[in-house]
């Protein structure tokens, strides 16, 4: 049946050489933690990977409750945690994924780091992976605005105080971020938009050119 | 890729119509114990992934995540504090020179040299060598990066009042319904020092408790606000002495009109 199905589509897209381009690669043997356990430091990746995509998932469920306006994010965020079934888990995923996704991913990098793998010729994924690693920070400090209670709200004035001493594109920086002079209703929508569409695109972005080249340059030897 | 004449198409469209066959590249020829990914090393590392959710699971339902009060803008006693990886940034700022009138070295120049050399890593060491040991520069800095973060995250959890941190965004159960058409509510908003420890909703600011919290009555909060209490400085009260013991009734009553 499923081949059937499979069949009517490739027989109208031709996807036999896509899906071959997906699922053909090889796992050298130095990677694979099956032969030699040390090996299990390239898992880093994968599951820096593993937890975006639990990150995006229970985000999507929360934006079913969460309310970005000030008068009713906190409201909402406390519904979801009391009041909701499973909500609690689904905020607890996406608190804790946070931390795990950070710490994931500084693994991965010094993973990189240590085994010289961002020498030529990856130098342009070792920049990609960076700029992903920024992008997350990001995405870490905007989404600790979200809940709207006391220890985002004054984090978030404080984070804001900083880029405001940056030289020259400072007051910038915080007028765009806060949408205004003072952390309140615009600086939520903003964050909002910020958290939940730009950087999520970006990293989306990101992922796929990241993923691209380590599939077209294949994982880096053994040392 | 075939070319010329003689290709044939499906209907109109430029799919091509002699199928390819559909099967796995092989690896046999490959150094090592190379293994195919799809669906081989796949199936052996989704245990992986498995047991890895399971933690993760547990984790989240032995610790929910934290919420506390909802935010208070007028409430400058708050001390912040950052999720826990911006610590060693946050921590970075409190040092003498990285801070006051060198915030610029704290916050821009000292983090901007060391993810601008992380970013451009490959460009500051393009040597061949891949072993650690083997570039002692590159590896030297980064494990002094990692100490340092480890270092400033460890201060930044030693500097900070964890109980304080606790207490001042615990969420209030608020079940006080104060009357804001009392006599005794105007009064109170006329006191500028109460507002500032207690907040102009009379439910407490991280520098005094709600003033309804003790079940004190009128003579002894009358007292409370000549004497003082705890860090509560006395002899704050500004008006007559009506007007005290209408707002001292007022407090004694749960913030209704008495
Ligand atoms: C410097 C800050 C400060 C100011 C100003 C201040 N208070 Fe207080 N107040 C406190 C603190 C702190 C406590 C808790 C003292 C304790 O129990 O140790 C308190 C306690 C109280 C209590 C008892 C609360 C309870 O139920 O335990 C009342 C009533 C009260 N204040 C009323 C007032 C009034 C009225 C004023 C204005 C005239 C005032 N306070 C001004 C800090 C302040």
């Amino acid at each position: 049946m499923l081949q059937k199905i499979y069949d009517w589509v490739d027989e109208r897209l031709d996807i036999t050489p896509m899906w071959r381009d997906i699922a053909d690669h090889e796992v050298p043997e130095h990677v694979n933690p099956a032969h030699h356990f040390s090996a299990f430091v390239y898992c880093f990746g994968g599951l820096t990977f593993f937890t975006v995509v639990i990150q995006i998932l229970s985000g999507m469920f929360l934006t079913m409750y969460y309310v970005p306006d000030i008068i009713n994010a906190y409201e909402s965020v406390y519904y979801l945690q009391n009041e909701v079934t499973f909500g609690v888990i689904v905020r607890g995923m996406h608190h804790w994924g946070a931390s795990l996704v950070i710490v994931m991913m500084f693994l991965h990098t010094l993973r990189v780091f240590f085994t010289g793998s961002y020498k030529k010729p990856r130098e342009l994924n070792w920049v990609v992976g960076v700029l992903m690693f920024f992008v997350i920070l990001g995405l870490g400090f905007t989404g600790y605005l979200l809940p709207w209670d006391m220890k985002a709200y004054f984090a978030t004035v404080v984070g804001l105080e900083i880029a405001e001493s940056v030289p020259v594109v400072g007051d910038f920086t915080k007028t765009l971020l806060a949408g205004g002079e003072i952390v309140g209703a615009q600086t939520l929508a903003r964050f909002f938009a910020i958290h939940v569409f730009f950087l999520p695109g970006a990293l989306l972005g990101l992922l796929g050119a990241h993923f691209y080249m380590i599939r077209k340059q294949g994982i880096s030897g053994p040392l | 890729m075939q070319r010329g004449k003689g290709m044939k198409f499906v209907g109109d469209s430029r799919i091509p119509a002699e199928r390819k066959p559909n099967i796995p590249k092989d690896y046999s020829e490959y150094p090592g114990k190379t293994e195919a990914f799809w669906p081989n090393f796949l199936l052996k590392e989704w245990m992986i992934g498995a047991v890895f959710l399971i933690g993760f699971l547990c984790l989240t339902i032995a610790h929910p995540a934290p919420l506390e009060r909802v935010a208070d803008p007028t409430d400058s006693g708050y001390i912040p504090l950052p999720d826990w990886y911006f610590l060693f940034l946050y921590q970075l700022l409190k040092y003498e020179y990285a801070a006051g009138d060198f915030t610029v070295i704290g916050a821009v120049v000292i983090p901007g040299i060391a993810f601008g050399a992380l970013l451009l890593a490959p460009w500051l060491d393009r040597g061949p060598e891949r072993r650690p040991m083997k570039r002692p520069i590159g590896s030297g800095l980064m494990l002094l990066a990692v100490v340092s973060i480890i270092f400033l995250t460890w201060e930044s959890v030693d500097d900070h009042d964890w109980e304080a941190a606790a207490q001042q965004g615990e969420i209030v159960d608020v079940d006080y319904d104060v009357d804001e058409s009392a006599e005794g509510y105007d009064i109170y908003l006329s006191q500028d020092s109460c507002i500032g420890c207690h907040g102009d909703d009379m439910l407490g600011t991280s520098a005094g408790p709600p003033v309804f919290e003790s079940d004190y009555d009128v003579d002894e909060i009358i007292e409370i606000i000549h004497e003082g209490i705890g860090s509560m400085p006395g002899d704050q009260f500004d008006g007559s002495e009506e007007e005290l013991e209408t707002l001292a009734e007022f407090i004694a009553n749960d913030g209704q009109e008495p």
